[in-house]
């Protein structure tokens, strides 16, 4: 039987299917944060080292490891759709630039949070914040090339470009941040303690299962969004039941 | 054209535009001048403590010399875009590549070499020993052609956009940290009385790489914003 792979890389189709699952997404990722905040909050006990502050590591370390992640599949979306030139690809990695934007952002607010009490300072200029940082401002530059762009088409290719340029450019980055980091300033203060208790892992672990489905789940929901503004002149969108007359 | 072999056309296009930015001269002027005031700025805001000024030189010299060559950056490609050269060029029968590598080497000649060339005037303000000078005008020469370069990536993504200029900022200023970071450190290696031959090593690997990648790169987003 010959299955056809190409199926849902239609727009049509894989609007309907995102529509379904976007439910299997969102539901998950509302326990598992509900789940993953309660053991967080309540089973994982305190800290030797640094009290109850330390609990913020559990929104924080999910977010930083989905930012980098996020843009790596972004990256990969988008050169998909540059190189095959399949609309839907674009089309995700624009829908999924915003929430990597997010997940920095939110990465880098908790942390500075998180470095008031530990470390005294809202912000240093260690290597792991700067690349963080500048992670950051590769999102917004995707973001605003795109929507600075008017043509759909011209605004998916160049952005490819750019998010492909982008991949390339992250390792060297990174590795020059903290280079230069080594080379100015002595080590700074690194998370003390042993292994982690299990209660901190299980409590990580399902944090970022909660906001790895969240991302899915809005991607999706984003993507659906983007498929009708694009395919908004076409006759299926026009037939569909949520557009009104 | 046709029987013309590709260094033939590289010497024409460099040529080409050397010739066009000599008629303005202005233009090259101003980005020399402003980078001559971006620098001349910081003793004043900062104050004028000698020992301060000369740990902050090399900072300073990269990062207005990073934001003058961001300012000339619009002009790389937009009038030969407005006025349809730059769809001629991209019918010629050589490679497309090599005619971009050529316009960034003409842009790298009049917008990064005079930068490299007024920087140890501006070290002396900034009383920075000669070795720390020597340093920073190689460190200068292999690091301008990559901001040349990756510029040339930008200005073609945002080519004949609204708000362009402030858009190409955007997206090539943090591709350009690497090259910041390791041209200061090689000037305050001096300093710190280490070798600065790594960094420069590590510069030197940046533009091969760049020399390698960034005209083709830029020569598909040329190809992409004139469609």
């Amino acid at each position: 039987m010959a299955i056809n792979w190409f199926k849902y890389s239609a727009p049509s189709s894989f609007y309907a299917l995102a529509g379904k699952l976007i439910p299997w997404f969102a539901w998950p990722a509302g326990v598992l944060t509900l789940a993953g905040l309660y053991i967080g909050f309540f089973v994982a006990p305190t800290d030797a080292v640094q009290s109850e502050a330390y609990r913020i590591i559990f929104i924080h370390v999910p977010a930083s490891i989905l930012s980098m992640f996020i843009y790596l599949v972004m990256a990969g979306y988008a050169a998909l759709g540059l190189i095959f030139n399949t609309r839907l690809s674009s089309m995700m990695a624009t829908a999924l630039a915003p929430s990597g934007a997010l997940m920095a952002f939110i990465s880098l607010w908790t942390g500075a949070l998180w470095g008031k009490p530990m470390w005294g300072t809202w912000w240093v200029w260690d290597a792991r914040l700067t690349s963080e940082l500048i992670l950051l401002f590769l999102y917004l530059g995707f973001i605003s090339l795109q929507a600075s762009i008017e043509d759909p088409r011209r605004a998916d290719r160049a952005g490819a470009l750019l998010a492909i340029v982008g991949s390339v450019n992250v390792p060297i980055i990174y590795f020059s941040v903290q280079w230069w980091n080594t080379l100015h300033q002595g080590a700074t203060m690194k998370l003390t303690g042993t292994s982690m208790h299990i209660a901190m892992q299980q409590a990580m672990f399902t944090m970022f299962f909660a906001l790895w489905m969240y991302v899915i789940a809005i991607a999706l929901s984003r993507v659906r969004s983007i498929i009708l503004e694009r395919e908004k002149n076409s006759q299926w969108v026009a037939e569909l039941k949520e557009v009104g007359q | 054209m046709n029987s013309m072999t590709i260094f033939g056309l590289v010497r024409l296009v460099i040529g080409r535009d050397v010739k066009l930015a000599m008629r303005r001269r202005a233009d090259v002027l101003t980005i020399l001048i402003f980078f001559v005031m971006i620098v001349s700025l910081f003793p004043l805001a900062v104050g004028s403590e000698v020992d301060l000024l000369r740990k902050m030189a090399p900072g300073v010299v990269w990062v207005a010399a990073l934001l003058s060559s961001m300012l000339s950056l619009g002009r790389m490609f937009s009038a030969d875009y407005l006025d349809g050269t730059l769809e001629q060029m991209l019918l010629v029968p050589q490679s497309f590549s090599m005619l971009v590598l050529s316009k960034i080497a003409a842009h790298w000649l009049m917008s990064g070499v005079p930068l490299v060339l007024i920087a140890p005037i501006l070290g002396l303000q900034f009383d920075m020993p000669v070795e720390s000078l020597l340093v920073l005008v190689v460190a200068l020469l292999l690091g301008t052609p990559v901001l040349s370069m990756i510029g040339a990536v930008g200005a073609a993504l945002t080519l004949g956009l609204r708000g362009g200029g402030v858009l190409v900022s955007l997206l090539v200023l943090p591709l350009c940290i690497p090259v910041l970071i390791f041209g200061t450190s090689a000037v305050s290696a001096i300093t710190e009385g280490t070798n600065p031959l790594p960094n420069l090593a590590l510069l030197g690997a940046i533009l091969l790489g760049s020399v390698v990648f960034s005209p083709w790169v830029a020569a598909q987003a040329l190809k992409i914003s004139m469609e």
